[in-house]
């Protein structure tokens, strides 16, 4: 199905094929857990609670098999294509719909493609999930530079500036001369990038952790300041929120200062769940989402469950990406939130649990360009893995007005 | 030798007893480390570079003598003793000459009581090391709650004010009518505590890593961390503006780990699971000091700072499974680390080159209005008891000497 012939570049099919000594290695590990005594409060304020790290790990060695996983991830076309010197892993599914928009998803930490598995379906099948086939996308989820399948990089360099024009290339390179592009987290940073690269093919961009903090705000909640006068409600509720943030990652300072001593997260399970398992959004720390994840088994409604959050920590460790993964902070030399000067179409979508919520005045000045601008009422930080129903539902939405100009693939 | 009777609160004799199984599972953990790719940079910028990590475990593995940390503590008077409902560990040595000052030495983090190893015989016995009779102190080196041999708090509460006021009854309990107090990195801010609180029977303290940092330098530095923020105050002189450099990269770059413990302590599952998670953790705790630890794996070791007493420090934290309940010690203080604490008792304090900043002599009068012994030496980074016992040992006896005029045991 992919046209490696005109671009004269090799794209290999890939599958997961984990040994079976691996998981062995992972299970003995587990089992052989030696665990510090339990926190000292009654809460989740000093970090992961020593009984839920315990329950899920008694879980991952007993009863959760990665096998399953794998064979969901097996049940796509997946590829390796190296770009710029370094193989990258993705997804790729075609819809059955010629004339379907190609969309790049870029995953962000402690994700993975995992994140993105349920929304392929509704994206690139709309008709099977209640939307039309105007709506059709084809699919391409790559992982980042040291993330799940994808080559670590050997050297500096592989920030969200350089994996955007790898993902335009790869875009390329699958004969897709128009296609669109989505983000949240550091996939929200690379799309922003990709903005600002303005690559020929792309139409758009949309969002699910917009940049458009101004500058006087943004510097006031870095320095921990009183907020510039004359905020409107929306705006000081968020300048809030990124005083909150900004209190909450300190995991994310310690990955951008010194990623290479976080041995624990490539030797111990444990050591890397709980690692993965803490990062904050608006309803928490952990995420509220992930916590009751936890003790969810299964979901008919697409709500995450705790295989699905071992899946993305087991992947982490049988890939030992841990730390590769981690050094994207310290690639990373940028602001946060702060607006960024992109000026091609941006669609956003406002999920309540995201670290801050982007008033729509905010998100008007940031992306002058704004096609879509929508409050949802629930979700997180992690809005494809947590809602996919919804998320697949802005997608659409979010480039409808693109799809005018018909994107397509030269073959 | 303590005065148990009178205040009718036991005090028992502490060895050290690390069973064989326990060193037996370290060892297989280290032989059955998983390690991630080596970082992308030729320096230390990333992080403990791979190559010394590695050199670090083969050593631990294969070579480091488990026993001789043992035999090192066991080398002094350990003891227990209950206070304010937890079991604090200590060693307690007394000189031989009667006369000598009560010392009372706080350790820090990533350290413990390993650190002070080697300046108990010079300070309680100088005749033996170089010194006279007048320098003698008699010494006590407790070992923070969460720490070592001490037991591992199961409530809130035990930060830095806690533990200075725990000293305070520990000096006592032994008998202490007056006595001294000296400390570095955490033990520095407790050492400042217990001389803003200035019980009658402190004489004075040393610091070998002062609070000295005035109020609006110190807000400067805490807006600036994420990057935006204020300028530096104007008017600082050459040591203010280099001390406030020092003390800005610090803070932006330079203590990501104390930050992570200071917010999520628990959630550090590596240090408990992973002896070479608690090692890389150990080692990093400032640019300098893990220079210098990294040259102890190359065979060339600055000072006395080896890589047995490296290991012995690790090992130490590893049997004792303590890497998180010593992070805790952040997360529950609330104090900033070199602010002025309020000091109000006689104070020294001596500053070496490669502590994490470089306190200005300017800094220091405003801070310890009675200060009574300031000095500048040449060697000695943030380990300073560990790496230059000799020149701690030094500035120890002349920071103390203008008190022994009244100073005495009980």
């Amino acid at each position: 199905m992919t046209n490696t012939v005109d671009t004269g570049v090799e794209i290999r099919p890939f599958h997961v094929d984990v040994a079976d000594e691996a998981l062995d290695d992972l299970r003995r590990r587990i089992a052989s857990t030696n665990w510090p005594e339990q926190e000292t409060v009654a809460d989740e304020s000093q970090g992961v609670p020593l009984a839920m790290i315990q329950k899920l790990a008694s879980y991952w060695m007993t009863d959760y098999d990665w096998r399953t996983c794998e064979a969901m991830l097996n049940a796509l076309p997946q590829f390796v294509t190296e770009i710029d010197g370094l193989d990258i892993h993705f997804i790729h599914v075609r819809s059955q719909h010629e004339d379907a928009l190609p969309l790049v998803v870029n995953h962000g930490w402690p994700g993975s493609i995992i994140e993105q598995l349920k929304i392929i379906d509704r994206l690139t099948h709309p008709t099977a999930h209640g939307a039309s086939a105007e709506d059709a996308f084809h699919v391409v989820i790559p992982s980042m530079p040291g993330y799940g399948f994808s080559g670590k990089p050997t050297s500096t360099g592989w920030g969200p500036e350089r994996m955007g024009r790898a993902w335009a290339e790869l875009m390329g390179r699958l004969g897709y001369d128009r296609y669109v592009a989505q983000g949240g987290d550091w996939g929200a940073f690379v799309v922003d990038q990709m903005g600002l690269q303005a690559p020929e093919g792309l139409l758009a961009i949309h969002t699910n952790m917009p940049a458009t903090v101004p500058s006087d705000v943004d510097e006031a909640s870095l320095a921990g300041q009183p907020p510039p006068p004359g905020l409107a409600a929306d705006e000081r509720r968020a300048y809030e929120q990124l005083i909150r943030t900004y209190k909450q990652v300190e995991y994310a300072r310690m990955m951008a200062a010194r990623p290479q001593t976080l041995y624990g997260i490539a030797d111990s399970p444990v050591g890397l769940a709980a690692w993965l398992l803490d990062h904050n959004d608006a309803d928490g720390q952990p995420a509220a989402a992930v916590v009751s994840a936890l003790d969810r088994a299964t979901s008919a409604t697409g709500e995450l469950t705790r295989d699905e959050v071992l899946d993305n920590i087991t992947l982490y460790w049988l890939t030992n990406t841990g730390v590769s993964a981690s050094r994207l902070y310290w690639e990373y030399k940028g602001g946060f939130f702060n607006a960024k000067g992109v000026s091609i179409p941006v669609a956003v979508t406002v999920f309540p649990g995201e670290q801050y919520q982007a008033p729509r005045s905010w998100a008007e000045r940031a992306y002058p360009n704004l096609i879509y601008f929508n409050e949802v009422d629930r979700g997180g930080h992690f809005a494809a893995w947590e809602e996919p129903d919804l998320f697949s539902a802005e997608v659409r939405a979010a480039f409808t007005s693109q799809r005018t100009t018909n994107g397509g693939r030269h073959d | 030798m303590s005065s148990v009777v009178e205040t009718a609160v036991e005090i028992r004799p502490f060895h050290v007893d690390v069973p064989e199984e326990e060193l037996d599972d370290l060892r297989r953990r280290i032989a059955s480390t998983r390690w991630p790719d080596k970082e992308l940079v030729d320096d230390q910028s990333q992080g403990v570079q791979l190559a010394t990590i590695q050199e670090l475990v083969r050593y631990w593995g294969t070579e480091y003598d488990f026993r001789r940390l043992k035999a090192r503590l066991d080398a002094w008077p350990q003891f227990i003793t209950e206070i304010d409902g937890l079991d604090i560990h200590f060693i307690h040595a007394r000189s031989p000459h009667q006369d000598a000052l009560p010392l009372i030495i706080t350790h820090g983090w990533p350290g413990s009581v390993v650190e002070m190893l080697n300046v108990v015989g010079p300070l309680t016995d100088p005749t033996a090391h170089g010194g006279s009779a007048d320098d003698a102190f008699h010494l006590v080196v407790p070992s923070l709650p969460g720490y070592g041999f001490s037991a591992k708090p199961t409530a809130t509460g035990w930060d830095p004010v806690h533990i200075a006021d725990a000293w305070i009854e520990l000096m006592r309990r032994l008998g202490y009518v007056q006595f001294v107090a000296q400390g570095g990195d955490w033990g520095a801010q407790i050492t400042d505590v217990m001389g803003a609180k200035a019980p009658p029977e402190l004489l004075g303290i040393h610091s070998n890593m002062p609070g000295t940092v005035p109020s609006d330098v110190a807000k400067a530095l805490a807006s600036n961390v994420l990057g935006a923020g204020d300028p530096p105050p104007s008017g600082l002189s050459a040591d203010e503006q280099r001390a406030y450099d020092q003390l800005s990269f610090l803070y932006t770059k330079g203590i990501g780990y104390a930050l992570e413990m200071a917010l999520r302590p628990q959630t550090l599952y590596g240090l408990a699971d992973s002896p070479v998670a608690l090692a890389a953790w150990m080692l990093d705790h400032d640019a300098q000091s893990y220079e210098e630890i990294a040259r102890s794996f190359e065979g060339d070791p600055v000072g006395s700072l080896t890589r047995d007493e490296v290991l012995d420090n690790i090992t130490f934290t590893w049997v004792t499974n303590t890497g998180t309940s010593s992070a805790r010690l952040y997360w529950e203080n609330t104090l900033g680390f070199f602010d002025v604490k309020g000091v109000s008792v006689p104070a020294a304090v001596s500053v070496f080159p490669r502590e994490l900043y470089q306190a200005p002599r300017s800094w220091t009068e405003q801070a310890y209005p009675k200060l009574i012994y300031f000095n500048e030496v040449d060697a000695g980074n943030h380990f300073a008891a560990w790496q230059e016992p000799e020149l701690f040992t030094t500035e120890v006896r002349a920071a103390f000497r203008s008190l022994r005029t009244n100073g005495g045991p009980s």
